[in-house]
């Protein structure tokens, strides 16, 4: 490295007292626990049994062995996708529809927001009550509007469970997208739309052939991010269903946690939450791969 | 002719749009309505078929049950303890666990990312690369190291070991959002500062802190509803004197079953300050959300 002059090096030293904070907190917080996990992973860490002995990747071996990871690995990943498809295409066709002027736009646009500031919690435990088979508001609807004839016990059934839930994760996290996607699409020249207007084209194909290819960028971010997120879904499912029933909604993370916290198996646990982060990483690479890589801070 | 048929579109794409809109303001506030409702439906009603949509007799028997020491005479709840006592409790460490977390990630937060953003050091192009990194590592991967090491320091069921963790996911937004706030500053207003004789210190908080408040604000308004809403750690840090209200509104079941309406009035008390924030601060959420989207 070049030596550096007296002003370079004073303004590295500056550098280095600004960063330093952060940079402790960071090492403290996610480094040096992350650097611990791993640690957990390759031995026997369980309450039930003395000492921490060394055994390799033994966890790990459990883990690609077990059942119970694949099934909630599958799972995880349905939710994943179907989430992040329903999500986008009724963000991006929302956005839509809330970009252009009509009376009353700037007060729904404050409402539409609304269901993000609930908090996931409440949301899980609302959609859990909205659900209930025999008191729930939607049987109760349904039946009222002459659609069903008797309850479904929507949360009873695994498949049924796991799709009401993308349904209410779906509730919270659509305003998110609405307002990633406006802001995207408030970056879209509007003289394309008005020179395709005079061609003839309809408001549908203007919104194939404009708007997704040029908000590419935005859903290219959106989907990279909100996979990172999802993968890791967890609150929704401790309200909704507790994995159940039958496991059928037991996510990767959330078996992670029974396994640590119920079972007090803290090296397996450790194995399988060092298994979910490599999972991010690799899908994450994919999507770059596949997609090109999103645009970064502008410096 | 053609004049008049396209009128007769625009009116026509207007209602579409109205109609949609419309569409939309339900679907967004039936549930929240269906909460408030919940929450203060007298609990005959609340099972009743045909559902009364309209309570009949509304009361402010839970909503009070929650916030007080009495009992609750209704239904399953009669077995609970009295459990406004827990969830006062819970609602005040959710205040303070929030506030906290913000003071200390946006101050930290806001300093380090000036520095990624601005000032040229040995290394600083690994170091930024590293808060992108550190998005991609799930909660469950540090929340099982850090509850041992919480175990080992003695802080489990204190709100200080969740205002020292919480940082581990909120401090990487606050930096990610603001250096890239940072990097939008035209660099001439901080050379100009330089000139005038002051130095980098007093350029960042005399010159760059004044420009960034708006910024500052909504990351501030964001980081504070994150943390109000975060659960896993709670969950797994706190057993009882430190719970917040995520953890603290599930809990309204009982040998009996679970009593709904208790926890859909813990629900809507717990959702009325983010949903108050996000209505009058509506600018600011928005900006806050996109940045953080955009940039990472």
């Amino acid at each position: 490295m070049a030596k550096l002059s007296r002003m370079e090096r004073q303004e590295a030293l500056f550098g280095y007292a600004m960063t330093l904070p952060g940079v402790l907190l960071m090492v403290g917080l996610i480094i040096g626990p992350l650097g611990y996990a791993v640690w957990l992973s390759f031995h026997q860490v369980n309450f039930l049994f003395p000492g921490t002995p060394f055994i390799g990747f033994e966890n790990y071996a459990d883990v690609l062995a077990d059942e119970a990871f694949w099934a909630s690995m599958w799972r995880t990943l349905y939710f994943v996708f179907v989430s992040i498809i329903v999500q986008v295409t009724l963000g991006l066709v929302i956005a839509e529809v809330l970009h252009q002027a009509f009376p009353g736009r700037f007060l729904v646009r404050v409402l539409v927001i609304l269901p993000w500031a609930v908090p996931t919690i409440v949301n899980g435990n609302l959609w859990r009550w909205i659900f209930d088979g025999s008191a729930g508001a939607l049987n109760h609807l349904l039946m009222q509007i002459g659609l069903i004839e008797t309850e479904i016990i929507w949360l009873g059934d695994p498949f049924l469970a796991l799709n009401a839930i993308i349904f209410a994760d779906t509730w919270r996290m659509l305003p998110l997208y609405v307002i990633l996607f406006m802001a995207g699409r408030a970056a879209i020249s509007e003289e394309l739309y008005e020179v395709a207007s005079i061609d003839g084209a309809n408001a549908w194909q203007k919104f194939v052939k404009i708007t997704v290819p040029l908000q590419k960028p935005v859903i290219l971010v959106v989907v990279i991010l909100r996979t990172v997120w999802t993968l890791r879904v967890f609150d929704i499912i401790f309200a909704m269903t507790r994995g159940g029933p039958a496991n059928g909604t037991m996510t990767v993370t959330f078996l992670a946690y029974f396994e640590t916290f119920k079972f007090q198996n803290f090296g397996y646990g450790s194995a399988l939450a060092v298994m979910i982060g490599l999972t991010t990483l690799a899908l994450a690479l994919i999507y770059i791969r596949l997609l090109g890589a999103p645009q970064g801070n502008d410096q | 002719m053609s004049f008049g048929r396209e009128t007769m579109h625009a009116l026509r794409d207007n209602k579409l749009r109205v109609g949609i809109a419309f569409l939309l303001v339900i679907w967004s506030l039936a549930p929240i309505y269906w909460l408030f409702v919940s929450a203060i439906s007298p609990s005959s009603e609340l099972s009743a078929y045909p559902p009364h949509w309209f309570p009949e007799n509304p009361t402010s028997d839970r909503l009070g049950a929650v916030l007080s020491n009495e009992q609750v005479s209704s239904g399953a709840a009669q077995s609970m303890q009295a459990p406004g006592v827990f969830f006062r409790s819970a609602m005040l460490n959710s205040i303070i666990v929030a506030l906290a977390t913000t003071v200390l990630c946006v101050s930290i937060g806001t300093v380090t990312g000036y520095a990624f953003a601005r000032i040229r050091f040995p290394g600083r192009g690994l170091l930024m690369l590293v808060p992108l990194m550190f998005q991609m590592v799930p909660p469950i991967a540090l929340v099982i190291p850090l509850f041992m090491i919480v175990q080992a320091l003695g802080l489990i069921d204190t709100i200080w070991a969740l205002i020292l963790v919480y940082p581990s996911f909120l401090l990487i937004y606050v930096v990610w959002v603001m250096s890239g706030f940072f990097a939008s500053i035209p660099r001439e207003l901080e050379e100009a500062g330089i000139i005038d004789g002051a130095n980098r210190w007093q350029v960042f908080t005399k010159i760059v802190l004044p420009l960034s408040k708006p910024a500052i604000f909504s990351t501030s308004l964001l980081t504070f509803l994150f943390a109000w809403d975060e659960f896993l750690f709670a969950l797994i840090l706190t057993t009882r004197e430190a719970k917040t209200l995520p953890v603290a509104v599930g809990e309204f079941s009982s040998q009996f079953g679970i009593d709904f309406g208790m926890m859909m009035a813990g629900g809507l008390l717990a959702s009325l300050p983010p949903i108050l924030l996000a209505i009058v601060l509506q600018p600011l959420l928005v900006q806050g959300l996109a940045a953080g989207a955009v940039k990472g």
